[in-house]
């Protein structure tokens, strides 16, 4: 059994089947993280890079645990401090590396598409660490991996996910994987910062008030709100976005249900979240963050298999 | 079972009555060398080893209830040296017990080329260091070792060849059959 793509690009690309063979694997790797000895040797004949050309914190030691875990040799590379400032090309960069016998690509950029390009060029498969607005692919396997282990199954589930959407390359990536294995979803957000048409292009709900989204859900993502790739006023202030969309411990007390809240991080405190909801027991983002090591060691387990298969 | 009448040159190596005799002897094999089991642990390798290691500490435990059998499943996906010309699922690891300084009696269906012995090996040793590590088969093919592993308890030897499989049967009609590949 395979996936049926040579490359992890986005969620859009797999089939609920992908999807599962994924999330099956992953629990079977986070079993070896139980263990004393927490490294397998399935990848010691794969060279694998991790092209940053965004800051990551979670992200880029995330896939690095999990490439070291599988004993998989790891180059680290990030856009500052290398020759992308001398103006060397993306396609450039990548050639010049996988030149040194690189067998897979990790890589994050600000432009969306730029994986997509790349894996038309390059024979290495590629994974996807989030492409600008476009998507962030384990995110989404990693929520979807938190969700099911806390609630049993995906199917039939209601996730609101709440924040900035436009901006957000993990809400893309939740709302593509959630609606494939038959959870229901509804976003919930400032209308500024919802696509005008997103409703018409998936089976969705849109809803603009916040305590509505939270009184229906089983689970609220909370998402950032990406001021770094806003380059006009969408929301008057952060203080404004606080009162009007944040989730306090107040709004979570009034509504009667005990719901899960997940925030993919980095957290504004303060502004989508409350510190004090953020830190409490209904909280699982530490979970996700554990369940983000697992996740990455089945892709590249699963991607690496291909290795022979498509050469 | 209904596979059979597709399979070419089936031959069957054992038949229910004969397996169950077989399965029952290599369990008083085992008792005779490590009984009360006090620092021994019987690990099953997954997926197909899991029939008859269930088998054999079922019958222990009927013979000897008062020993408390350490006994655990181990899959061995991830240490197999195979994996890239085909993904295997794998199944479920369950060591309930350290197997730090025990006994360790390893076992699975076939015996053939060694190499998934190696790679339970390998797995086994990263829980932990075993005193001691056995190996028990319910068919050995004979003259196919690509390494140098060889096999304490053995069920039943045979002779075959490349192209042949060995096949064992554990749903309602047991029996472990030798048929063509190709």
């Amino acid at each position: 059994m395979h996936l049926s793509s040579k490359h992890l690009l986005g969620i859009r690309d797999l089939l609920p089947e992908d999807i599962q063979l994924i999330l099956d694997t992953a629990k079977q790797f986070k079993e070896v993280l139980q263990r004393p000895i927490k490294k397998v040797p399935s990848l010691r004949d794969v060279t694998i890079v991790n092209l940053f050309y965004e800051n990551s914190t979670r992200t880029r030691i995330s896939f690095e645990l999990a490439e070291k875990r599988l004993s998989a040799d790891t180059i680290n590379f990030s856009a500052s401090g290398s020759s992308v400032s001398k103006g060397e090309t993306l396609l450039d960069t990548v050639n010049n590396i996988l030149s040194m016998k690189v067998d897979m690509v990790v890589m994050r950029h600000s432009a969306t598409g730029a994986p997509h390009f790349l894996s038309q060029h390059i024979p290495a498969a590629i994974v996807n660490a989030g492409d600008g607005i476009n998507e962030h692919p384990t995110q989404a396997l990693l929520d979807a991996l938190s969700i099911s282990e806390k609630l049993g199954t995906l199917k039939g589930k209601k996730i609101a996910i709440i924040g900035d959407i436009m901006h957000s390359r993990v809400a893309l990536s939740n709302i593509y994987l959630l609606t494939k294995m038959g959870a229901e979803v509804t976003l919930a957000g400032p209308p500024t910062l919802i696509p005008k048409h997103i409703k018409d292009s998936f089976s969705i709900n849109v809803t603009y008030n916040v305590k509505e989204a939270l009184e229906w859900c089983d689970v609220a993502n909370v998402l950032r709100i990406q001021l770094e790739r806003q380059n006009q006023v969408l929301f008057s202030s952060l203080r404004e976005y606080n009162q009007a969309y944040g989730i306090t411990k107040q709004l979570l007390q009034s509504i009667q249900k005990d719901i899960l809240i997940m925030h993919p991080g980095p957290i504004n405190r303060g502004v989508e979240i409350d510190s004090d909801v953020a830190d409490s027991g209904q909280s699982i983002i530490l979970d996700q963050v554990e369940n983000g090591v697992a996740v990455r060691m089945a892709v590249l387990y699963l991607l690496s298999g291909r290795k022979e298969a498509t050469a | 079972m209904q596979d059979l009448n597709n399979m070419k040159g089936v031959t069957t190596i054992m038949e229910e009555k004969q397996l169950t005799l077989t399965l029952k002897r290599l369990a008083h094999e085992l008792i005779e060398n490590h009984y009360p089991f006090t620092d021994t642990c019987i690990i099953g390798i997954q997926p197909r080893g899991i029939a008859i290691s269930d088998f054999i500490t079922q019958y222990l435990k009927e013979m000897h209830p008062e020993v408390k059998l350490n006994y655990g499943k181990l899959d061995i996906t991830f240490y197999r040296d195979d994996f890239r010309g085909q993904i295997h699922i794998p199944s479920i690891t369950e060591l309930p017990f350290s197997i730090e300084n025990k006994k360790v009696i390893l076992i699975d269906d076939v015996l053939y080329t060694g190499r998934t012995i190696r790679a339970a090996m390998d797995a086994l040793l990263d829980h932990g260091r075993a005193q001691k590590v056995e190996l028990c088969i319910l068919v050995d093919r004979k003259f196919s070792r690509e390494l140098p592993i060889q096999p304490d308890y053995v069920g039943k030897s045979i002779d075959s060849i490349v192209t042949q499989k060995v096949k064992v049967y554990w749903g309602e009609e047991k029996r472990v059959v030798l048929y063509d590949s190709v």
